[in-house]
């Protein structure tokens, strides 16, 4: 074989402390090569056309690139290899950046240790073969999980862009937060205006179907042929019959049942529609509440319902839907701030969080768009809010930023002053962060037009005197405490991971971070991609999002699906593993320890022998170290290869 | 009762002049329960509130003294009515993790503390070792009838990754005592609020300020009576109650109890051996009013 190696400079990224060229001397020396130099930037036009060049001139069989990590410019230099006529997996790449210049100074030991790296692609690339990508088809349908304003923006995309779309969510309405939401920053408009015919659009979209109140149960298959087994929940009500006409709620004499919708602000019927814009507006029964269903007494909504809707006998119904990709949009929850036992830990009524406020200000909430408190239903004067509850606070294991309640609160304070002109809002906060379009300008409208008080401190304590509140901290501008007497205080809550999330993501088999947030495929690159071909991300699921980027990235996320979908078949990486089946004993080690389930137990003229399922294996090579036989191989990572990458790094 | 429920003492030195009777209190208490306490033999001061805040390796050596003390006994826990001598033992052993800070300070001392005891509250015990089962059980003359609110100051769970113990932000160990012994306990929103501490002689207005929101609070829940865990808090409420209202214009009149005296009463014990003479602010109308039904 006649090996090129090409050594870069990543400008002073490499250059600065390893010496290329002597590289490159070095490498000459090596066995196969024909061909060595150091390049400006191998990555650039002219780098790839040098490498080109020089694989026509030397009649070069293989080349190595020693420069930065394969996550970045393997697929380039691969397609290079292509360019010039050879096959993509004759190619191998030395990372002399993150591995080598980035973490030392010493130029010498950088060199010795960049020639090492050199030397052992080279020995690794002598053992190559060339591989070639097979063809499969896929399904062109793709599932969006959680129907929140992100979900709903990539059902829409996808289906406007011709897919077959279903949409699953896990309550009764999609809509997600947004719908509870009163009015939306920075352009203060009705958030149920803006998204409601969004909402209708998706229950008239001939495209699309929807499976609400269910639930992911279990997933198979690989990208292209997923196969989701959904779980619809029981609701008690025929939903081809339900019109929605909410009878049944008017008529429910058992109101105690919990409320979700509104934050467990007041108390909903037994069955129930969340809210007059639902999509789709459908009841279910909450068999806690239902006195028939407890204790097989009342049964009024049957009586009145007037589509004869009821059924107190339904259960659980499981359907599977094959799609070729999947959309996790399954959003975030909100932080318990029930642990922070200096604010009350959840024993003052008159202590309520950014979301129930959200609900009392909305016209179509618990308490028809008046500000009211919870204790005595007076209105409140002084409204305290105090911003990052359960964020930036690593004692309660929440270091990060939940990124928009800096804003929600301003709209807050602004809507306080319109729902109440003269009351007075205070606002502790860490700092502003709002760094959208017209987004400090908002908070700055919220402190200078309706006079909100900003307080940069954190509040040590709350605790009631008389019918007051009484909210102490710290000015840390003044260097004061400060006392306010509050009426009404409003904590802005943090963000956390949706219910769930992690359960979700084993299903689809993707990352998620520390906090059950999924984990894009790359956080510059690749923002709305998975590791998991063929899963992609889109909303608050990702990480705390406001409205304009989760619409954003579902809209991402629909660019994807559809220039996936946009080829005839997909490709499959070769780079996985092979049986052999002569050496294969049978004993399923391999499958026991494959964590994608891409290896199965297949009869071979009377003999148990394993086979991997191609377009399922990722390639990670576990099943390699395991098979006690050596007959299972990661193609391109093959034994021989490794040992030859060994020998050549322990030569002496 | 086990065998395990021995200790070594520490009264501290405000046990044996100023909070006399929550010493007391607490030995008798203890006594009773089967809990044995035996007074570390020489035992110096802690440093109190001045030496931690001029040196950290001098004030740590002040309490490894004692807790080198205990280890002589042959006792692992060292145990203490006050919380700031248990802020002071409990930091001490915190620092000289450090093999730097253990060094110095064995170099401060005679004999070097090898690091083998544990300080605890007698608080922590009585609720940890004991068990509130224990208390119910053993209580005669339940509290029945009284009102009252735990008041713990801001040191005795804080800061937690050195205490251990109980909630910082909302302790509930002096709460769960009283109710197993049959005292009715009001939620108190300022729990853990500081009360001035040793203010009191530089800053008196402090003092006036932060210990008569306390009482104002507590008359607002409409309690009979505070109780604490700690003599300088106690100090600050009982014995400046009248400074306080004459200060702020207000009308306070509540008995400020140590936990350990009421325990006493539920114990069956008499007013003396609990030092009930010894409060500055009356406690009689409430102690008369224990175990008396509420009449319409
Ligand atoms: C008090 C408050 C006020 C706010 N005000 C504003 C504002 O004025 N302007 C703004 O831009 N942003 C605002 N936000 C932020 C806004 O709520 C989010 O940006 C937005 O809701 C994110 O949308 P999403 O679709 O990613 O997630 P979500 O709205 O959370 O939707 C996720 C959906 O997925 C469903 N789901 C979850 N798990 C599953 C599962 N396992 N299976 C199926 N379905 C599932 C959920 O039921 C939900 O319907 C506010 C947030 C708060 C807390
Ligand atoms: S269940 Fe019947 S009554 Fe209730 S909303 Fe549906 S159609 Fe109307
Ligand atoms: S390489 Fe990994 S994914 Fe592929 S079969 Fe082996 S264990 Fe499974």
């Amino acid at each position: 074989m006649k090996i090129g190696v090409f050594v870069c400079h990543c400008g002073t990224n490499i250059e600065g402390t390893v010496d290329t060229a002597a590289v490159a001397e070095a490498a000459r020396e090596f066995p196969g090569v024909v061909f060595a130099t150091d390049t400006m930037y191998a990555c650039s036009e002219p780098g790839q056309d040098g490498i080109i060049e020089a694989i026509k001139e030397h009649k070069l069989d293989g080349v190595v690139v020693a420069s930065c990590t394969p996550r970045m410019h393997e697929p380039t230099f691969r397609k290079t290899l292509e360019r010039a006529g050879l096959n993509r997996y004759l190619f191998e790449m030395a990372n002399i950046r993150e591995h080598v210049s980035w973490i030392g100074k010493d130029r010498e030991a950088n060199t010795n240790k960049s020639v090492d790296l050199v030397r052992m692609a080279a020995a690794k690339l002598i053992n190559n073969k060339p591989l070639n990508a097979k063809f499969f088809d896929m399904n062109k349908k793709v599932m969006i999980v959680g129907g929140g304003v992100a979900g709903i923006q990539a059902a829409l995309d996808c289906a406007d862009g011709g897919l077959d779309v279903i949409l699953v969510e896990k309550t009764s309405s999609i809509g997600g937060k947004m719908a509870k939401l009163d009015k939306t920053f920075p352009t203060v408009d009705c958030s149920s205006c803006v998204l409601g015919p969004r909402m209708v659009d998706v229950a008239q979209h001939p495209n699309i179907t929807l499976h609400a109140y269910s639930e992911i149960e279990e997933v198979n298959g690989y990208v292209g042929n997923f196969e989701v087994k959904i779980k619809k929940k029981a609701s008690y009500v025929n939903w081809d019959l339900c019109t929605g006409c909410g009878i049944c709620m008017e008529k429910c004499p058992s109101k105690k049942a919990d409320n979700p919708f509104d934050e467990y602000l007041g108390k909903a019927p037994a069955i129930n529609i969340p809210f007059p814009q639902a999509i789709p507006k459908k009841a279910v029964i909450d068999p806690d509440f239902c006195i028939k269903i407890k204790r097989d007494k009342c049964g009024v909504c049957a009586k009145v319902c007037p589509s004869e809707a009821i059924d107190y006998t339904q259960q659980d119904e499981f359907i599977t839907e094959e799609v070729g990709a999947v959309v996790a949009a399954t959003g975030y929850d909100l932080f318990d701030w029930t642990v922070y036992g200096e604010y009350g830990g959840g024993q003052y009524p008159d202590v309520i969080t950014s979301m129930q406020y959200e609900r009392m200000l909305s016209a179509s909430g618990p308490s028809e768009g008046h500000v009211k408190r919870p204790s005595d239903g007076k209105e409140p004067k002084n409204v305290v809010f105090i911003q990052c509850v359960g964020s930036r606070d690593k004692s309660v294991d929440r270091p990060y930023c939940s990124g928009f309640c800096c804003m929600y609160t301003a709209k807050q304070s602004i809507l306080t002053k319109d729902h109440i002109p003269d009351s007075q809002s205070y606002v502790f906060y860490m700092d502003i962060r709002a760094p959208g379009k017209m987004y400090d300008e908002f908070t700055r409208r919220a402190m200078e037009e309706y006079g909100a008080k900003y307080i940069r401190g954190r509040v040590s304590m709350i605790y009631p005197k008389g019918d007051k509140l009484i909210v102490r901290g710290a000015d840390t501008l003044m260097g004061d405490q400060v006392e306010v007497d509050a009426d009404l205080v409003v904590l802005a809550v943090g963000v956390e991971a949706a219910n769930g999330a992690t359960d979700l993501a084993k299903k689809l088999r993707i990352s998620y971070d520390n906090y059950g947030f999924f984990m894009e495929g790359h956080p510059k690159l690749k923002p709305v991609e998975t590791n998991t071909a063929g899963v992609f991300l889109a909303g608050a699921c990702q990480g705390p999002k406001d409205i304009p980027a989760s619409v954003a990235q579902g809209s991402a996320a629909a660019a994807k699906v559809l220039a996936m979908f946009s080829k005839d078949q997909l490709e499959s990486d070769p780079a996985i593993s092979v049986v052999d089946i002569k050496r294969c004993i049978g004993c399923g080690k391999c499958i026991s320890t494959c964590p994608f389930g891409a290896i199965k137990e297949v009869d071979f003229r009377g003999m148990v022998k394993a086979e991997v399922i191609e377009t399922i294996c990722q390639g990670c090579g576990i099943c390699t170290s395991t098979c006690p036989q050596g007959a299972i191989q990661l193609q391109h990572f093959t034994d021989n290869q490794i040992l030859a990458e060994v020998n050549a790094v322990c030569r002496f | 009762m086990s065998d395990s429920l021995t200790y070594a003492y520490y009264p501290g030195c405000s046990g044996t002049g100023t909070s006399m009777e929550y010493d007391m209190s607490t030995r008798a208490v203890c006594e009773k329960l089967g809990i044995r306490l035996t007074d570390i033999p020489d035992w110096s001061c802690c440093g109190s509130t001045p030496a931690h805040t001029v040196d950290h390796s001098l004030s740590s050596a002040l309490s490894a003294r004692n807790l080198q003390l205990v280890e002589k006994m042959d006792l692992d826990t060292a145990v203490t009515p006050c919380p700031s001598c248990l802020t002071n033992l409990k930091s001490a052993e915190h620092r000289m993790k450090k093999d730097e800070m253990r060094e110095k300070v064995n170099k401060l001392l005679d004999n070097p503390y090898n690091g083998g005891v544990s300080t605890k509250s007698v608080l922590q015990i009585l609720v940890e070792d004991l068990g509130l089962k224990a208390l119910k059980e053993s209580t005669i003359k339940p509290l029945k009838g009284l009102k009252v609110a735990a008041y713990y100051g801001c040191i005795m769970n804080r800061p937690p990754e050195v205490m251990n113990f109980d909630d910082p932000e909302h302790p509930m160990a002096m709460d769960n005592i009283l109710k197993a012994m049959g005292a009715t306990v009001l939620p108190y929103p300022l729990k853990v609020e500081c009360c001035g501490a040793s203010f009191g002689i530089p800053r008196k207005d402090v003092v006036m300020r932060l210990s008569g929101k306390l009482l104002d609070v507590a008359d607002d829940i409409g309690v009979d009576a505070l109780v604490t865990a700690c003599p300088l808090c106690q100090m600050n409420l009982d014995l400046r109650q009248t400074q306080i209202n004459s200060a702020t214009g207000a009308k306070h009149n509540i008995p400020i109890f140590y936990y350990t005296q009421l325990m006493g009463i539920a114990l069956g014990m008499n007013e003396k051996e609990m030092g009930m003479d010894k409060l500055c602010v009356s406690p009689r109308k409430v102690l008369d009013a224990i175990g008396k039904e509420e009449k319409k």
